[in-house]
């Protein structure tokens, strides 16, 4: 049987680089080794890899290849291992299942490692049990698309798993149509700039269904994040733009969903908020603007610090949150225009749709809630029902040019 | 027959019945009088378990009467103030009565009739006069013909011929045996009802005796002057 | 015979009319509140603070003014062969009854029609155990003193105290130990007081994420879970028990 792999190798070589040529692997095939397979292949070769289960360690990859699997042949990294390490342009890994990589604190190992990588393409894997799901540093033009990403079960501490993307210094990368759950960060960016993230759903991760800094320029459109331990972060960045993208189910007491700090220069459009302990934290951000989006049932629609300058809300829905905007300071620089908010309890006299009087967001008890959390415990009840009417009218402690001045009379519908 | 033995009761500071000690006997018929706020209301809800005693034991045929409630079967009460839910109509009162009374195989309208209550059954008890809830009252408490019957100032606010209608019927079931206690400041009324005296004075009974007894101790023959003599008497006695 | 009792009774509040007009009420303010409103969500919001408030202000006024005016058709029952109890388990049933008849219709029904979603379904029960609780508040009050007037004084009292003084005070505690660790300390405070109790489940389902910020991982495990329901709702029970048997107590040894 050596022999007869040796012989379709030559005859494969002896084809000659001008046409790719493709390599079968299988259990009962002449090639049964995958590695065997990797290292006999050249460049722009296929390895078409059969169902079965690979127990290979760690596989090398040093030349553009395109990897195939058919029926989603298992690789194993038998808790040891990391499987694909990729230093070469031009791999595609596609349609195999990733199962069991090993775990360490020092080193990321990862199912899929790309380093220094381009135009690469891993499309339509699935991973389990991985530590890290794909690890990319330095690496440009690369398309991530159509995976399923669960990380290591039963882990409770942040520490015990890894990411499941996991960027580091890239450019130009497109995530697409992944899920991603289980693992620490969902997604995890660091330094990746010019970047599309779209229609991925990353739930139940341990720490952030999707978490970056210093990641310039990119775009997240039509992502689902939920139920993740501490929502959405992001820091450090300018020039992020996010539409589209529905936020739900992120609660506990560090619980965000969409922490934005240090953010600048950014827009947040058409996104869903839903069921959030906080929909969005916002700390030491400028020039965003925040419209159209939708804020339903959390518990604080938003919390913007002071130290928040020159940021713009407006068209957003505020419905049923328990508060709708809290704040630390007394002074706001940021314009708040033409949200409709529930709780408003205004009139609209010349019937054009606008609020005849300004809606001021922030509640007296929500307030007191910042200083002493125990305090909401006493939320609805008939004292704040009072404390807040009291304050209504006479205001002596809410800011008063924190308000909108043009009230929506009526939701914005948006189907 | 009734037996009160060393009861005491009192609201606050003030001591209502101090060891107060009577028997109640088949076919005699009781007047209790003395003045007011002497105790003569208290010991008869304390007979009837409205008005819980402090100490003492009070039996209804030789049973303790102390958390039981079926002897009322046999005790017909007739309040001083009669005081009805105010929006019952009289026939609805005594049809709910009755409703409440599933015990009772018999009942005895003969004054509801006498009465003439009948007429009045669609009017609403706060339309009432002091008079006519008398009369309910004194219908109802001999409607499920009881053995016992208390009536606390039957004849005030009734009229004369009222007052007439019912002393009758005193009468007239005293014969059959049952026992009664009356409390009344009519003593012309007592005189004619009574067989036996009870004077009750600041929560003590100073003095009992059968009416023919107190009529040869005093040597009156109309109560009114017999109870002015006791007293006068009894006043003597004392330093 | 309590069943019997428990009749004319029924018959006795509904002669009145009270308990009609305060359906009614209930039932013109429910549903103008969600025909005011496109969302149905918030008009159980608005509806809390009439089932936290207005609620237990009726219940407890209403049972008060109720036992005072039958103490004349208690009497009377008194001077009957009929025990003390089912006098007083006639009274007390006859009196929940309308009042959670006349609120199930009020605010039950067309909630439950025009918006039952889970936070309406709690709603609708803990405003039901409220009226309870203080039917049994105000017969604890009632029996305590034979004046009306003062009855009545002690009856707006509970509701004051309940309503809003308790609140206060608990907000002071709050405020006084807001450095110090206190889940528990709060758990206590609010199983203390019925309303605030009432209050709780009905945030558990409204206000969920809000309180989950809150030390959520405590709240979480204590209410989050169906153990915690069924707390709120055993410990209202319990204050529905604590009064009432302490009126029968002493409705037992009391001279009429």
């Amino acid at each position: 049987m050596f022999t007869g792999a040796r012989l379709l190798i030559l005859l494969v070589l002896a084809a000659g680089p001008a046409w790719a040529r493709v390599i079968t692997v299988g259990p009962s095939r002449q090639v049964s080794s995958l590695q065997a397979a990797v290292a006999a292949a050249q460049a722009g070769d296929t390895v078409q890899v059969h169902p079965g289960t690979y127990r290979e360690g760690n596989i090398l990859i040093r030349k553009p290849l395109y990897l195939v699997g058919v029926g989603y042949p298992v690789i194993d990294g038998e808790g040891k291992y990391e499987i694909f390490t990729v230093a070469a342009t031009d791999v595609v890994i596609r349609g195999f299942r990733l199962i069991n990589t090993g775990s360490a604190s020092i080193n990321d190992i990862a199912a899929i490692k790309g380093l220094d990588v381009q135009r690469m393409k891993i499309l339509d894997n699935q991973f389990e049990e991985t530590f890290f799901g794909i690890h990319l540093s330095n690496s440009r033009q690369t398309l991530i698309e159509g995976n399923t990403l669960r990380g290591t079960s039963g882990a409770r501490a942040e520490q015990d798993v890894g990411n499941g993307i996991h960027l580091w210094k890239c450019d130009h990368i497109t995530i697409r149509k992944n899920t991603v759950t289980s693992h620490r960060d969902g997604i995890y960016f660091e330094f990746v700039t010019r970047s599309l993230v779209e229609d991925n759903y990353s739930h139940q991760n341990l720490r952030y269904g999707l978490h970056f800094m210093f990641s310039h320029e990119d775009e997240y459109h039509n992502n689902i994040f939920q139920n993740n331990g501490s929502g959405v972060a992001i820091m450090y960045t300018r020039g992020v733009t996010m539409t589209g993208n529905v936020f739900e189910y992120n609660q506990g007491a560090a619980a965000y969903a969409l922490l934005l700090k240090d953010i600048s220069d950014s827009r947040i459009e058409r996104c869903q908020f839903r069921n959030n302990t906080v929909a969005i934290y916002m700390e030491g951000s400028s020039r965003c603007i925040l419209q159209d989006n939708g804020f339903r049932e959390n518990g604080w629609a938003l919390k913007i610090q002071a130290s928040c300058d020159n940021n713009t809300l407006t068209r957003n829905n505020f419905i049923r949150n328990t508060f709708d905007v809290a704040t630390n300071g007394s002074l706001s620089l940021n314009t708040l225009t033409s949200n409709y908010w529930d709780k408003y309890e205004g009139y609209d006299i010349n019937r054009d749709g606008v609020g005849d009087v300004p809606f001021h967001p922030v509640s007296l008890y929500g307030m007191i809630v910042e200083r002493m959390p125990t305090a909401v415990l006493l939320w609805r009840s008939f004292l704040v029902f009072l404390l807040d009417r009291a304050e209504k009218v006479v205001p002596a402690v809410t800011p008063e040019n924190l308000k909108d001045e043009k009230p929506a009379m009526r939701s914005y519908d948006r189907g | 027959m009734i037996e009160v033995n060393k009861v005491c009761k009192r609201f606050g500071k003030l001591e209502v019945l101090r060891e107060v000690s009577a028997t109640f006997e088949r076919g005699k018929s009781y007047a209790i009088i003395g003045p007011n706020g002497s105790g003569k209301t208290t010991l008869i809800k304390s007979i009837l378990g409205m008005v819980l005693p402090d100490s003492g034991s009070i039996h209804v045929d030789s049973v303790s009467i102390r958390g039981h409630w079926n002897y009322r079967r046999q005790i017909g009460y007739m309040p001083q103030i009669g005081r009805y839910p105010d929006n019952m109509k009289i026939g609805q009162l005594l049809r709910m009565i009755r409703d409440l009374r599933p015990d009772a195989t018999t009942t005895d309208e003969e004054l509801i009739r006498s009465l003439h209550l009948e007429e009045l059954y669609q009017k609403r008890m706060h339309t009432l006069s002091g008079g006519t809830r008398q009369k309910v009252s004194a219908a109802i408490s001999f409607l499920f013909n009881p053995s016992i019957l208390i009536l606390d100032e039957p004849t005030a606010g009734l009229d004369p011929l009222s007052v007439e209608t019912l002393k009758e019927k005193i009468l007239k079931e005293k014969e059959k045996g049952k026992v009664f206690l009356i409390t009344s400041h009519i003593l012309s009324d007592l005189d004619e009802l009574s067989t036996d005296i009870l004077y009750i004075e600041d929560g003590v009974i100073r003095y009992t005796n059968t009416m023919v007894g107190l009529k040869k101790e005093t040597g009156e023959d109309k109560l009114g002057r017999a109870i002015a003599g006791m007293m006068r008497k009894d006043f003597r006695l004392q330093p | 015979m309590m069943l019997r009792l428990t009749k004319h009774a029924i018959y006795d509040i509904l002669r009145n009319r009270f308990v009609l007009f305060y359906a009614l009420f209930l039932l013109v303010i429910t549903f103008s509140l969600f025909s005011l409103d496109s969302d149905p969500g918030k008009a159980v919001l608005s509806l809390l603070n009439i089932v936290l408030m207005v609620v237990p202000l009726v219940s407890i006024i209403f049972t008060t003014i109720y036992f005072f005016n039958s103490y004349e058709f208690i009497e009377l029952l008194l001077s009957q062969p009929i025990d003390r109890k089912v006098i007083f388990f006639s009274e007390f049933l006859a009196v929940c009854l309308a009042l959670s008849v006349a609120y199930g219709v009020g605010v039950g029904l067309p909630v439950l029609l025009l918006g039952g979603d889970a936070g309406a379904v709690y709603l609708v029960g803990s405003g039901l155990l409220l009226t309870w609780v203080f039917v049994a508040l105000a017969f604890a009050a009632s029996v305590s003193t034979r004046d009306k007037a003062k009855g009545i004084g002690v009856a707006l009292l509970f509701w004051f105290y309940f309503g809003l003084i308790y609140d206060g005070f608990m907000l002071y505690i709050i405020y006084s130990f807001s450095d110090y660790p206190m889940e528990k300390l709060t758990l206590a405070l609010i199983s203390l007081n019925p309303v605030d109790l009432a209050r709780m489940v009905i945030l558990l389902k409204l206000d969920i994420s809000a309180l989950m910020g809150y030390t959520g991982a405590f709240l979480k495990d204590f209410f989050g879970t169906s153990l915690g329901i069924v707390y709120s709702l055993g410990l209202l029970l319990v204050w529905v028990l604590i009064p009432m048997v302490y009126a029968l107590r002493r409705f037992l040894g009391k001279d009429v």
